[in-house]
């Protein structure tokens, strides 16, 4: 049974090197989730991927911007960028692979674990990427149906 | 409701707003002019102690006629206590405490020490989540539970130096003078208020075996003449640099031997270095000290000394007492071999609960509309901060409003503009004039 309920937006742009603001989205969603009668777990799951994200933008792209929506049973969040997009996808998810400059890498970026973190935590990814930019859609569900 | 020794005096309270600020918990708003403190929600941190320029905001301890009640009274000073005096010697701080109506003393450093020595074992045994986070500072404890509590299972879940100190200062003295353990009583000497909640509350065991806390700045008004004059000091000190260095941020974390551990002191210091472990960014780390005052305990609101000098102190004296020789004073692990104690009875009996203080609503759906609500209110609020409604922010003012505790007049600005719009309708009705009066006016004019 469908029934128009209440969501919850959040959008913010985020721009590339600002290493500074570096995790303030996933604060502001942090502080939001913490309202809500959720599972801490699953506050973490939601926050780990909305920071790896997030991060992703500012160290690899050209600036962009996240928005999510919270339903009453799930997460939904869209990272989207302007580019230069991801070379080789199927490297870029694995552990450890990282492009991250060395002015990244200095600052303590560049694990190459945030693709694969945010495809751990969330219950649906897909990564759209391209010279014209990246969009990454991420769900994830509070109430797990019987069976998943 | 839940206790807390951290309150407010009313008498005292101003309403002046300087505390709500300054509350890294968002807990007080000042209502009816005093700045009232919402239970659920503090975390006994006492920032608000020292904010308060007009000493409002107190932490309650026991009073001293508790001592009436116990037939065997033992001190249990915190560590903290050595850096209020220039050049401690402990000897002479423990004797003087025998000068002021106690029987006997325990050192909390000598519970630290054991605490130190339980907590690398159970580190080793890898049960807990990395980095294990310390539980000997209750405000920090408090706050994992109500702002972290996916990191509940990351807490050590050892109890702290004082509540083990007070097992085995207990233990001892039944064992020393035959009398039951109901007539024992054993008083913690403490430097903040966060600790006097955690007896009244406790923190992983059902009931605390301290009996009463006194402040540390009382026990030093009564013995800091004295301490100087002792002529015989006992040699009364038998705790280690180790459990002695607790006192000062830092000790704690170099009492675990661990390469890989840091310390991090200051509330809000504690709440980012949380926020990135929450985000897995320190899965690396074996354990991590988390104080809530700046210096740890030496910085509690309850202590004389400021926290520099008296950090300075417990550092050189730790130094002075690895130098000296321990020809009678046994090491730690001897200590702990000697006395035998039964040390699983120093592991919490009860887990922590994650607080629902910050929830609201327990309904999803219901708590996402009051957010939309919020941002609603929240756009017509001036967006200054300035604590005038008694909130400690625009924000919280727009959420205690959709929660029904304020009303969007108690924001001045926006009474202003009442009050502005309300004089113009008044003066537009002044200019009308009814039809039976229009006659003379019209003369007039
Ligand atoms: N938004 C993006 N734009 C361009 N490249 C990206 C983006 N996100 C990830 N990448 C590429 O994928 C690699 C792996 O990403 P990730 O797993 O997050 O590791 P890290 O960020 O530590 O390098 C990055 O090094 C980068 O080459
Ligand atoms: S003790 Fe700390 S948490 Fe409690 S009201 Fe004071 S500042 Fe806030
Ligand atoms: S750091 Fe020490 S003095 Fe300060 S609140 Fe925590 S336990 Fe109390
Ligand atoms: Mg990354």
């Amino acid at each position: 049974m469908e029934r128009l309920a209440a969501s919850y937006r959040l959008d913010y742009d985020v721009r590339a090197r600002d290493y500074v603001s570096g995790g303030e989205v996933s604060s502001a969603l942090r502080a939001i989730l913490k309202q809500l009668s959720l599972p801490p777990d699953l506050v973490r799951r939601c926050c780990v991927a909305c920071y790896e994200a997030e991060m992703n933008i500012i160290i690899h792209s050209f600036g962009g911007h996240m928005s999510i929506e919270i339903f009453p049973d799930r997460l939904e969040m869209i990272a989207q960028d302007s580019g230069p997009g991801i070379e080789d996808l199927q490297k870029a998810m694995q552990e450890g692979y990282s492009t991250a400059s060395e002015e990244a890498r200095e600052m303590g970026f560049g694990a190459g674990m945030g693709l694969p973190n945010i495809k751990a935590n969330t219950d649906y990814f897909d990564i759209q990427t391209g010279k014209e930019g990246t969009t990454l859609t991420m769900k994830v569900l509070f109430l797990k149906k019987e069976g998943e | 409701m839940y206790y807390h020794s951290v309150t407010l005096d009313e008498e005292k309270c101003r309403g002046c707003t300087n505390c709500i600020k300054r509350c890294p918990a968002e807990a007080i708003r000042v209502r009816g002019g005093k700045a009232r403190i919402i239970d659920e929600l503090c975390i006994d941190c006492g920032e608000c102690i020292r904010a308060c320029p007009n000493h409002a905001k107190i932490a309650i301890t026991d009073s001293w006629d508790l001592m009436d009640r116990f037939q065997y009274r033992i001190a249990l000073p915190a560590p903290s206590l050595y850096g209020q005096f220039k050049n401690p010697d402990i000897n002479r701080i423990l004797t003087a405490l025998l000068q002021i109506g106690f029987d006997d003393v325990f050192e909390v450093a000598l519970g630290a020490d054991i605490i130190s020595h339980l907590t690398r074992e159970e580190i080793n045994r890898g049960d807990l989540k990395k980095p294990v986070i310390s539980s000997s500072c209750p405000a920090v404890v408090r706050l994992v539970e109500i702002r972290f509590p996916s990191l509940l299972g990351n807490v050590l879940d050892l109890c702290t130096p004082m509540e083990a100190s007070a097992m085995l200062a207990k233990d001892a003295a039944q064992k020393k003078t035959g009398l039951k353990r109901e007539d024992i009583g054993v008083f913690f000497i403490s430097p903040c208020g966060a600790k006097v909640t955690s007896v009244r509350r406790p923190i992983g065991v059902e009931n605390s075996e301290v009996d009463g806390v006194f402040s540390l700045t009382s026990v030093y008004e009564k013995i800091a003449s004295k301490v100087n004059h002792i002529e015989h000091p006992l040699p009364l000190s038998k705790a280690s640099m180790v459990g002695v260095a607790w006192a000062r941020s830092g000790g704690e974390a170099a009492g675990t031997m661990l390469e890989n551990s840091i310390y991090v002191d200051g509330i809000q210091n504690v709440i980012k270095v949380l926020e990135e472990i929450e985000l897995g960014k320190m899965e690396d780390l074996d354990f991590l000290e988390a104080m809530a005052c700046v210096g740890g305990c030496v910085g509690g609101p309850l202590t004389v000394e400021n926290n520099f000098v008296a950090q300075q102190r417990i550092k050189r004296l730790s130094e002075r007492m690895q130098r000296e020789s321990f020809v009678d004073k046994m090491t730690e692990q001897e200590l702990v071999d000697e006395d035998k104690p039964d040390l699983e009875r120093l592991r919490w009996s009860r887990s922590l609960e994650r607080s629902n203080a910050m929830e609201l609503s327990d309904d999803i759906g219901k708590a996402l509309s009051m957010m939309q609500q919020i941002d609603e209110v929240l756009k017509t609020l001036p967006g200054l901060d300035c604590g005038s409604c008694g909130a400690p922010t625009c924000k919280t003012l727009a959420e205690d409003i959709v929660k029904g505790l304020a009303t969007e007049y108690d924001c001045v600005f926006i009474l202003k503009n009442k009050i502005n719009d309300l004089a113009q309708e008044l003066n537009n009705l002044a200019g009308k004039t009814p039809p039976v009066m229009g006659q003379e006016r019209r003369k007039e004019l």
